[in-house]
């Protein structure tokens, strides 16, 4: 049996979707950036919305991301990708649109942005990938990175005394009225990346329905920064962030989810999971 | 509805004419002593008439971005504010030039620096005129002196905004912002229709890949020979600019010995000046840049190489005095008179300090 | 003809308004005119000033320092602009709190007693109408039409009603109009 005897139509299994392009994405190996852009692109794949959807790319590591996407992107300045989407979905009502960014660029400098966003319930789709680190600039402290964590600018781990707490953004922007679907997955696992593409799929329909915003935190990991294995890296995200940043749905159909935070512990005081991570 | 005369504040011309020229969005955050800009079209509700979207952001860090994304989308969008929320915007009209998109924004100056005080002054000419934010660029910039250019200027920045593909920015101060005087409105005219935008800016991420392929707007080129390509492309539209797009007007300059440069307010104050100095037998004349960026240079070497002597008045410590004197080349004397910190310098203080450089 | 003109007081007095009507009275005889008001923290309570210009040329300075004719409602204003009435020029004022009078000899000086009388009449909103009446008295720059189609102008047409009882104040002060000092 030959090569071109294999590649015929009725032997195929899997193919790219057209909507990302043929660039090889710069992302490290591991990383989880390259499995939500794939989702994304299934997305608006199926959804048949390729020719009317306009995305905004963030400043960090997906600040490439438009060139991975066939669909029509602008790239925002650091940390306004929610004040770009906003315009540009009040401009073109009719587009889908939406918004990819990371823990520094959405929590930390960009944090009034995202909060106005979802207070004036704008009609958008909000990708946020909290991987507790800032990647790109070669791993700092991000507001989302764990208490007792070290990277390059906490080398002894997060002091929350020195440093401030752990960040869980996405439980605040909850309570906003404006947003109507708010969720934390993750693409560790095959499993977690199907929940991960359903709950994806819910925030673009959403848009269509006029509803405000969706927001869809993908808690990730950064093998690099992390300096770890990408195995290592998913076994210790499921160990330790996962517990701080659980999984699972916060506010579906603009209705709170009391069950959430139970899980979550209250917002008033220092969560009783937290732990010294700091490595020997 | 055909032309019509109102009375109405510099502010409120600046807002009657986003409407009725057709602009898409306005994106602002109050400061004084613009904030009727955004209180004119709240009360108006152009987005009921006209289809124009009027946002109050949470900052003029995203008002500028705002702008930068629905111009990236092809829509004609502005923003205004004044000095301090100016200055937070450079970061954005840095990313609207190096993205090449066109955008207007006003700033209706007032005394610096820090908070400084709200009323009028011209400290933001270097801010505006050699690029207040990082990068090669330029804003075009255009400086009203009365209600009317106000109103016209709007429209003029749109167009010069999307003939370069590059921010405009119409630099006024608390006097010509808070005046009232007659202004000649036009007739609305409609917006541009998404295929309109489609047809003529093929750069737009409208969306709908109608080229065929997918359109990236962004000011990121990590290659350094890209990244100067993009430049040396950018810099050949601004010399383009500066040959066809720098304006002034010159007042009784062809029998003045001595001439008065000022723009905005100022110059509305040298006027007087120009008319007090001429009762007494001194022949003045004022040339009244337009533009700020590009210069009037030709203008002012050509008629300033015939005078004794000029005088640059500004409300600052003496900002546009430099490009004057690069104008003549320094082979004319080139004096400064400046009231800052938001004091205005009277018709009469003006007209002594000609008399005092003439002595 | 250009007549540049202050008018100062304390911020609710109507100074801005009153300004205001002055200017569209003018640009329906097709003058050119320029009403620049101080602006900010003086706007409330503090004391509120605006220059006015009607004029039959193109305006030159918006913001003047010398005033054909300053129209003074409070004692702060009298001490900041007696001094910028130009020799041979106009001051109007009401008396009413002014406890140092003007003592220029080079100008006209003339009394409107509004306050009093308004707040007599019951009218104390219209106070400032009763003082414009007594500057038109000394100078009919705009006539009644003209004022009354200001009026339209510069009113929300929710308040037209009151239009009558504005020109009425204006003819009371004209009444008002009592000579301090003049050349």
């Amino acid at each position: 049996m030959t090569r071109e005897d294999i590649i015929k139509p009725e032997n195929l299994v899997y193919k790219r979707t057209p909507v990302l392009t043929d660039a090889t994405m710069h992302y490290c190996p591991g990383c989880g950036h390259g499995v939500v852009h794939r989702i994304i692109a299934e997305v608006i794949e199926e959804m048949g919305i390729q020719d009317n959807v306009i995305g905004i790319s963030p400043v960090g590591c997906s600040v490439l991301a438009y060139n991975y996407f066939d669909v029509d992107f602008v790239e925002a300045a650091h940390g306004r990708a929610p004040a770009c989407a906003s315009a540009i979905k009040r401009l073109r009502p009719e587009t889908f649109v939406f918004s990819y960014q990371g823990d520094g660029d959405l929590a930390s400098i960009g944090c009034g942005e995202v909060v106005h966003a979802c207070n004036r319930g704008e009609n958008i789709t909000m990708i946020f990938i909290n991987n507790g680190i800032y990647g790109m600039t070669g791993g700092q402290m991000a507001p989302t990175t764990l208490e007792g964590m070290e990277t390059v600018t906490c080398p002894y781990g997060r002091d929350p005394k020195i440093m401030g707490h752990t960040m869980r953004l996405t439980e605040m922007l909850a309570q906003l009225p404006g947003t109507y679907y708010v969720t934390r997955q993750a693409v560790y696992t095959p499993a977690a990346a199907r929940k991960c593409k359903k709950a994806i799929r819910q925030a673009f329909e959403n848009q269509k329905l006029n509803k405000g915003v969706s927001f869809v935190e993908v808690t990730s990991n950064c093998n690099s920064g992390w300096k770890m294995t990408p195995v290592q890296a998913n076994k210790w995200m499921e160990e330790n962030t996962l517990k701080y940043f659980p999984l699972g749905d916060m506010k579906v159909d603009g209705k709170f989810d009391p069950k959430f935070i139970e899980r979550v512990g209250t917002f008033d005081q220092p969560n009783e999971t937290i732990f010294s991570l700091r490595k020997k | 509805m055909a032309k019509q005369l109102v009375l109405m504040k510099g502010n409120q011309a600046i807002a009657e004419a986003a409407i009725r020229c057709g602009c898409d969005g306005y994106f602002g955050y109050p400061i004084t002593p613009q904030s009727e800009v955004l209180e004119h079209l709240m009360a108006e509700r152009p987005y009921l008439t006209t289809g124009m979207v009027v946002l109050q952001a949470e900052s003029e860090l995203a008002s500028i971005n705002m702008v930068y994304a629905g111009a990236a989308a092809g829509k004609r969008v502005m923003t205004s504010s004044s000095s301090p929320g100016f200055s937070l915007m450079q970061e954005g009209l840095s990313y609207i030039a190096g993205a090449e998109l066109p955008a207007l924004c006003v700033n209706v100056v007032r005394g610096g620096p820090g908070l400084g005080t709200i009323q009028p002054s011209q400290s933001d000419y270097f801010q505006t005129t050699k690029g207040g934010g990082h990068g090669d660029y330029r804003l075009i910039t255009l400086a009203p002196a009365s209600v009317q250019e106000m109103y016209d200027f709007v429209e003029l920045g749109f167009d010069l905004a999307f003939k370069y593909r590059n921010p405009v920015a119409i630099l006024s101060d608390g006097v010509i912002g808070q005046v009232m005087e007659k202004v000649m409105v036009d007739d609305y005219k409609p917006r541009w229709t998404n295929e309109y935008i489609e047809e003529n800016c093929p750069w737009a991420a409208t969306g709908h890949r109608s080229t065929g392929k997918h359109r990236i707007v962004t000011s990121l080129e990590l290659e350094a020979l890209k990244q100067e390509a993009i430049n040396d492309r950018i810099q050949a539209k601004y010399r383009k600019c500066e040959e066809e797009d720098a304006r002034y007007e010159a007042i009784q300059c062809d029998d003045a010995e001595y001439i008065f440069v000022a723009y905005g307010s100022a110059a509305r104050i040298c006027m007087k000046s120009v008319e007090l100095a001429r009762a007494e037998g001194i022949k003045v004349g004022l040339i009244r840049p337009i533009t700020l960026w590009p210069f009037p240079t030709k203008a002012v070497k050509e008629i300033g190489s015939r005078m004794k002597k000029i005088l640059s008045v500004e409300m600052n410590a003496g900002q546009m005095i430099e490009d004057v004197k690069l104008a003549v080349d320094c082979n004319i004397p080139v004096e400064h008179y400046g009231r800052y910190g938001g004091v205005i310098p009277t018709p009469v203080e003006i007209l002594d300090a000609l008399k005092k450089m003439i002595k | 003809m250009t007549e540049e003109i202050i008018i100062a007081g304390f911020g609710g007095q109507g100074v801005l308004s009153m300004g205001k009507i002055l200017a569209y009275a003018g640009i329906m005889q097709d003058k050119e005119v320029s009403w620049l008001p101080s602006y900010g923290p003086e706007m409330r309570g503090g004391t509120s000033n605006v220059t006015v210009i009607l004029s039959d040329e193109r305006i030159c300075s918006p913001y003047l320092n010398q005033f054909d004719t300053a129209i003074i409602l409070n004692q702060q204003s009298m001490d900041k602009f007696e001094s910028a009435v130009k020799p041979g020029g106009l001051l109007i004022y009401d008396p009413n709190g002014i406890t140092h009078h003007p003592t220029r000899k080079d100008i006209n000086i003339y009394q409107v007693a509004a306050a009093d009388k308004a707040s007599e009449l019951g009218i104390s909103k219209l106070f400032n109408m009763i003082v414009l009446g007594g500057f038109l008295k000394v100078k009919p720059l705009v006539t009644p039409e003209m004022l009354h189609k200001g009026l339209e102008k510069s009113l929300p047409e929710r308040h037209h009603h009151l239009i009558p009882k504005n020109e009425e104040a204006v003819e009371i002060g004209k009444g008002l109009l009592t000579p301090y000092h003049t050349i």
